[in-house]
This record gives C-alpha cells, structure tokens and sequence, in this order.
C-alpha cells in the first residue's frame, strides 16, 4: 500500500516548474515503474505510463492526464547580489514577499523573497502591494559568489515545507497539482489487482501552466478514445465561497462544461453514486482551466472527463488540500477504468 | 591571555546550535516563556544569581573580583513580534490580531506554529484566478485573513493562543536565515558574555520581556538592577539594497551586512552617552574588530527606557545588522554576529570607574 503523505511529501520536494520538470518527472518515473508495463517521456518532456488492459486486442486507450509542472519565478536580472524575478504560471505579488525559496543555479541555493522597505521604492507604491519587478529574492550569498553560482534564466521555486494540518488535511507549494499525480498513482496501484479490458495510459503532462503543452502533445501520440484529466479546483475558504468553490474534503469534483462529454460526466457520476465516493458537480461554465481544455481538441477530437481535487489557496505556498479527496479521486479513477468495456464507446455518444 | 580570550570568542558550532534553539522557539511578546526555558537552563550554571521577575525577565548577576567594580547592565530582549488568535469562527478558521511591528504585506500565504504545542497552520490567500488586476493593487488587510489548522482542529486552539511564522533556522554559506534574529542575537551574545565575563566588572545581564510592545520589560529590569551604566544588545536592520531603479544612491541604508556590529549614536528613543560610544569605538580599533555606526533616526531599544530610569542611566546599544527583520524570514552575516560579540567583550574588558565617573561629556 502507497503511504498516501510520504508520496505526496516527495513529491513535494522536488521542483519542476513549467517547461523544467525533470526533477519531479524522475520521481514520477521511480513509482510509476513498478505499476505500469512501458514508461517512455514525450518529446515535450511529459512522462507516458502504460499499463496494459487484459481485453483482445486491439484494445482501446483511456488517458489519465495530470500535469506535473509547477508555478514559480525565474531569475529575471542580478543586482548587487540580489536576484530580480519575473514568474512562471499566474502568482499574485501579494503573496510573494517573505517567502521561503529555492534558485536552481549551478548548485540549488535557498533563499528568500524579499520586500525592499519603502523608501527605496517608488513613491506611488505607498503602503500598498510592491510589484514583482520590484521584489528581490536574497540568498545570504556575497554579491562575487552569486555572480558564480547565479545566471538570468534560472529557474526559483518556493520552498515552503509541507505541513500536517488536521483532519487529514496538508498544507504546501504545488499540491496543485501533484495531488493529481499522486491520485493517479493511487489509481495505477488500484489497478494492480483488478482487470481491466482498455489499456490504461498514465501521463504525467508538462506545462499546463504555461503553455498547455503536454496536453496538446501527449494525446496525439497516444491516440486515446477517452480521456480523464485530473486537476485541482477550489475548495471554500476565505475569499472563495461563490459558486466555483466546492466544500474541503467533502468529495471529489466532477466538471460539468464544454470540456467535458456529457455521457462522460454522467458515467463518472453514476459511478460514484454507486461506490458511494463523495462528489459534488464542478460547474466550469466556460474553459476549465486544466488540461482538458488542450485535450479535446488533439487530432479530431477526444471525450473528456474533469476530476477535481477541491484544494485551498491555489497558487500560494500554503495551498491546502485533504488527502481524504486525493484517494476518493484515486479510487473513482480505478474504478471507472475497470469498468470500460470493448462495447463502452458506444456509450459514449450524443442525445440524438 | 588576551589570545585565549579571543580564542574562546568565536562562533562555532555549539553557538550555532544555541542560536537555532533559540530561533526555532516561540516567544511572542507576553509569552516569553519558551526563550525564557532555554535562558534559565544556559546561565543557572554559571551566574552567581538568577531571578525571574514580576514581568517575567530573567534577571541574571555575574560578580566580578575586582576592586571598585563598575556595574555593568546588559540588556537583551527574549521577545518576538508574532499574533495572537482572537476568534474562532464556524468554519473552524481563526481570525488573529499582530504583535509588534507587522507589515500585514509579510503575511499572505504564510505558514505558522500556534500555542505552546505548536500546531502548524497557514495563513491563506485567495487563489489569483478569483482576483481581479484591481483588487491585486490592494493590499490584503489582517482583517480578511484566517489561520487555517486544518477541519479537525477542534478545541486544541483557542482565543489567546499565541502563533508565529513557522521558519526554521537554516545556515545559508556566510549567512543564517531564521525568524526572530531580532533579537535572538542579543540573546545568544548575553549568554555567551556570562559565560566568559570580564573580572574587572559586575555583569548585569537582563533578559527582557515585552520590548516589541513598548520597552516594557527593560524598564522594570533597569530599576531592580540600578546599573552604574548600559549597552542594549540588540538586532537592527540592514537596509542595504539597491534603490528601486538602481540609480540613485541608497543613502537610508541603516546598517549594512559584513559592516560589523552597529553602534548607536542616536535613535528616535535615545541620545547615546558618548562615554560608552567612544569605549566601543577604542575597543574595536584597539582589538581591530569591525564596528559601524547605525545611521541615526528611528527605531529604538531597550537603551530608550534604561537610560531614563531613577536618576538617569548612561546608556547606548549594539546590534547585530540584519536584513528582513520582523517578517517570516530574516538574513543575517555569523561574521558580524561574532564580531558584535568581541567588540562588546573588548568593550567590556575596558570598563573603569572613571569612565562614567565624571560628567556626562559629548
């Protein structure tokens, strides 16, 4: 049985922000070997698990996309020994100042991001919030030794230590999204000891955050007849109780929008109803800010499912999820997956 | 003998290790008790007497063996900003007040230790995709901001429970990053004094409360101590960054890091006895320690209610440069912490009655 928080710690500790994620994709690759049959990495740099189905081939192709790649900063110019930063994926300033970080130079150097006081500020800034271009990331080196150690273009990912809150509740940098990795490989360990007609393919995609690049690219070579994305969405909390924002812990989200095959939505909601897996619809209206936006669209088109791990203060280092969610998400996935039949495709169809 | 002094003046790793004890603690003003422990613990063995007061500092007298002895107070607060929980709302969020000198900028997406078990909580942060480009020129107000212990924290935090940023001390090259630097330094360097006190003097080290609320503490110190004179030891900042456009000069740099310990002239609190300024400044150029002077203008220390106390007190204060202080994460350089220490050694080694026995001379 995988320890659901060590998984996940691990996971944590490594960096992998968009367009960079060799060093969460190793760590992907080392649980994933065991479960799955054929792992290779796309040339975009997403990892493709594949776990062969039991059924008489040819065998159709269910993707799990979850995408690994992280938000974070890059080195954008080197003052004095400080660090100018510019970002990668959506941060809000406001969050920045203070943060705990690491700077991917020639050696891994943490640091800290640091507000300058105001009076080495414009006037305009006040007292309100300092501008990225105006934050600093400080590694306590000496201005020579950063000049060594330091290029523009370097990469800075936050390094805020995971926390333990209560009721099975973590709190830390990029849960989003490896809570969806770590779901898929609850899922992929799931499937160990069930059949399952369809071959299963596990993708771990790169550069959601950015580009959606994985999420065109991984689909095309692999050619799936249905696809499940697995992502974060919010969870209520302070500052988000509208609509989009599902109760913490209280069950999985199942999008319902564009992105998403209405047959699809309704197979993954009978399912849970079934199993009795907690779930709440995850309304996206419009564009649902995951992979499954790029997803849809490859080739002439694949059917989609939206998975959603509710998750707090999104884009923050303290982003907070419970893992009771992330194994409801696993198991959903698992069960859904054993269930595709040669003849499920045909279900899959539109009202008329 | 000067050599074996200087020898055992270093920081090394067991200093290290006292100041990352002392770092990870929490000790929010009003709540000192943590530091307080580990103060206890480090001068009850070699102090000739130990006293907690009314307020809560630690009061700690080390003799010397002289003739005519100079009583000598050092002070050097145990205290640290960091927030009270004041409510507990229905979705088992806590609403905080802050302690001290907070910039509510420092505090989105923060993680925290609450109450003397230290439960590990964050302070959130609407996800960026529900703000608008508007609302992010505002900054978030303590108001709106919740510490968040998870769904199941129940009763095991309650209304008055004290929190602190989570920080942990962490070495960076020449560097320590750590919370509370402000003012642990002095702390460390008390402990360290005590532990190889001059003769020539009476050392009295008081380990204060409640300086980040109001110099509460030191006042109540000075008093009981009645000292023939004072140094503050304290932590101050390095405002030692490029301005905004990296053109003009940064002339508001307060103290600057690898600058050595930084002597106050004058602060918004206290004119300094130019007496003990001049002794600091002879002991660093004698022993050829690295000292700076701390730009006058705000701030203050300890020295501000010492040097007011019964008939007056002949008062100045040293600090550790430090950049970031009272936010999650402060930077500071070991080398201007051991300087700091041997520079007030050096100083203290030099104390005579005639220093401060005559008029108060500019």
């Amino acid at each position: 049985m995988i320890d659901l928080s060590e998984l996940l710690k691990e996971m944590l500790s490594a960096s992998g922000l968009s367009g960079f994620e060799r060093p969460i994709r190793e760590i992907i690759k080392k649980h994933w070997e065991p479960l799955t049959d054929e792992l290779s990495v796309s040339k975009i740099g997403s990892l493709h698990g594949l776990k062969r189905g039991q059924g008489a081939e040819p065998r159709h192709r269910v993707l799990i996309s979850a995408h690994m790649d992280a938000i974070g900063m890059m080195v954008a110019e080197i003052h004095e020994g400080l660090l100018r930063i510019t970002e990668i994926g959506g941060i809000d300033h406001r969050i920045l100042p203070g943060q705990p970080v690491l700077v991917h130079g020639r050696e891994a150097l943490p640091g800290v991001v640091v507000q300058p006081p105001s009076h080495l500020l414009p006037e305009s800034v006040g007292d309100g919030p300092v501008e990225m271009k105006y934050l600093f990331v400080d590694v306590g080196l000496r201005p020579e030794d950063v000049k060594e150690k330091v290029r523009v273009g370097d990469t800075v990912s936050y390094a805020q230590q995971p926390l333990d809150l209560t009721g099975e509740a973590m709190a830390g940098h990029t849960l989003d999204n490896r809570v969806s990795v770590a779901a898929t490989t609850l899922c992929l360990e799931a499937l160990q000891n069930r059949l399952h007609d369809w071959d299963v393919w596990a993708v771990a995609s790169a550069q959601e955050e950015e580009t959606l690049g994985g999420a065109l690219t991984s689909p095309f070579e692999i050619k799936p007849d249905l696809a499940i994305v697995i992502d974060v969405c919010f969870a209520e909390g302070p500052g988000s109780n509208d609509w989009s924002s599902l109760p913490f812990g209280k069950g999985v989200g199942i999008g319902y929008g564009p992105n998403i095959h209405p047959a699809l939505y309704d197979a993954f909601e009978a399912k849970a109803k079934a199993l009795e897996i907690p779930y709440n619809r995850d309304l996206m209206p419009k564009m649902s800010g995951t992979d499954a936006m790029a997803v849809q669209i490859v080739a002439e088109g694949i059917p989609c499912a939206v998975i959603g791990i509710p998750l707090r203060y999104m884009h923050t280092p303290v982003e907070t999820v419970s893992l009771k969610d992330v194994r409801r998400a696993g198991r959903l996935m698992a069960e859904f997956i054993a269930d595709l039949t040669p003849d499920t495709l045909n279900k899959i169809r539109w009202e008329e | 003998m000067t050599k074996k002094i200087d020898e055992a003046l270093k920081i090394g790793a067991e200093q290290i290790e006292l100041l990352e004890k002392l770092c990870n603690a929490t000790a929010v003003s009003g709540d000192e008790h943590e530091v307080r422990q580990i103060v206890l613990e480090a001068v009850k063995p070699i102090a000739d007497e130990v006293k907690v007061d009314a307020l809560g500092n630690v009061l700690v007298t080390k003799l010397g063996t002289g003739e005519n002895r100079v009583r000598v107070m050092l002070a050097a607060h145990m205290d640290e900003i960091g927030f009270m929980i004041v409510k507990k709302h229905d979705d088992n969020l806590f609403a905080f007040e802050c302690i001290g000198g907070i910039d509510e900028r420092q505090l989105p997406g923060k993680a925290v230790l609450v109450g003397r078990d230290h439960l590990p909580g964050v302070i959130g942060a609407k996800p960026i995709h529900m703000t608008t480009a508007k609302e992010r020129q505002n900054k978030i107000s303590v108001s709106e901001m919740r510490m968040d212990l998870g769904p199941e924290i129940g009763d095991k935090v309650k209304p008055g429970d004290r929190a602190t940023f989570a920080t942990r001390f962490e070495e960076l090259g020449p560097s320590i990053r750590a919370k509370a630097l402000d003012n642990r330094f002095g702390v460390a360097i008390l402990i360290e004094l005590l532990r190889h006190a001059p003769e020539n003097i009476d050392l009295l080290a008081a380990f204060t409360v409640q300086e980040e609320v109001g110099l509460r503490g030191a006042r109540v110190a000075a008093y009981a101590f009645d000292p023939d004179m004072a140094i503050a030891v304290d932590s101050t900042p390095a405002y030692d960054l490029p301005t905004w456009d990296a053109e003009d000069e940064n002339v508001q740099y307060n103290t600057r890091l690898d600058a050595g310990p930084a002597i106050y002239v004058m602060d918004r609190a206290t004119i300094a006895d130019r007496r003990i300024v001049n002794l600091l400044v002879k002991a660093g150029e004698e022993e050829q320690i690295p000292f700076q002077f701390r730009q006058p203008g705000g701030g203050g220390t300890d020295a501000g209610v010492i040097h007011k106390t019964r008939s007056g007190i002949p008062s100045t204060s040293v600090s550790v440069p430090s950049r970031y202080a009272h936010t999650a994460i402060s930077i500071a350089r070991k080398d201007d912490w051991e300087h700091t220490l041997q520079l007030l050694h050096a100083a203290l080694r030099r104390v005579t009655p005639d220093l401060i026995a005559g008029e108060r001379r500019d």
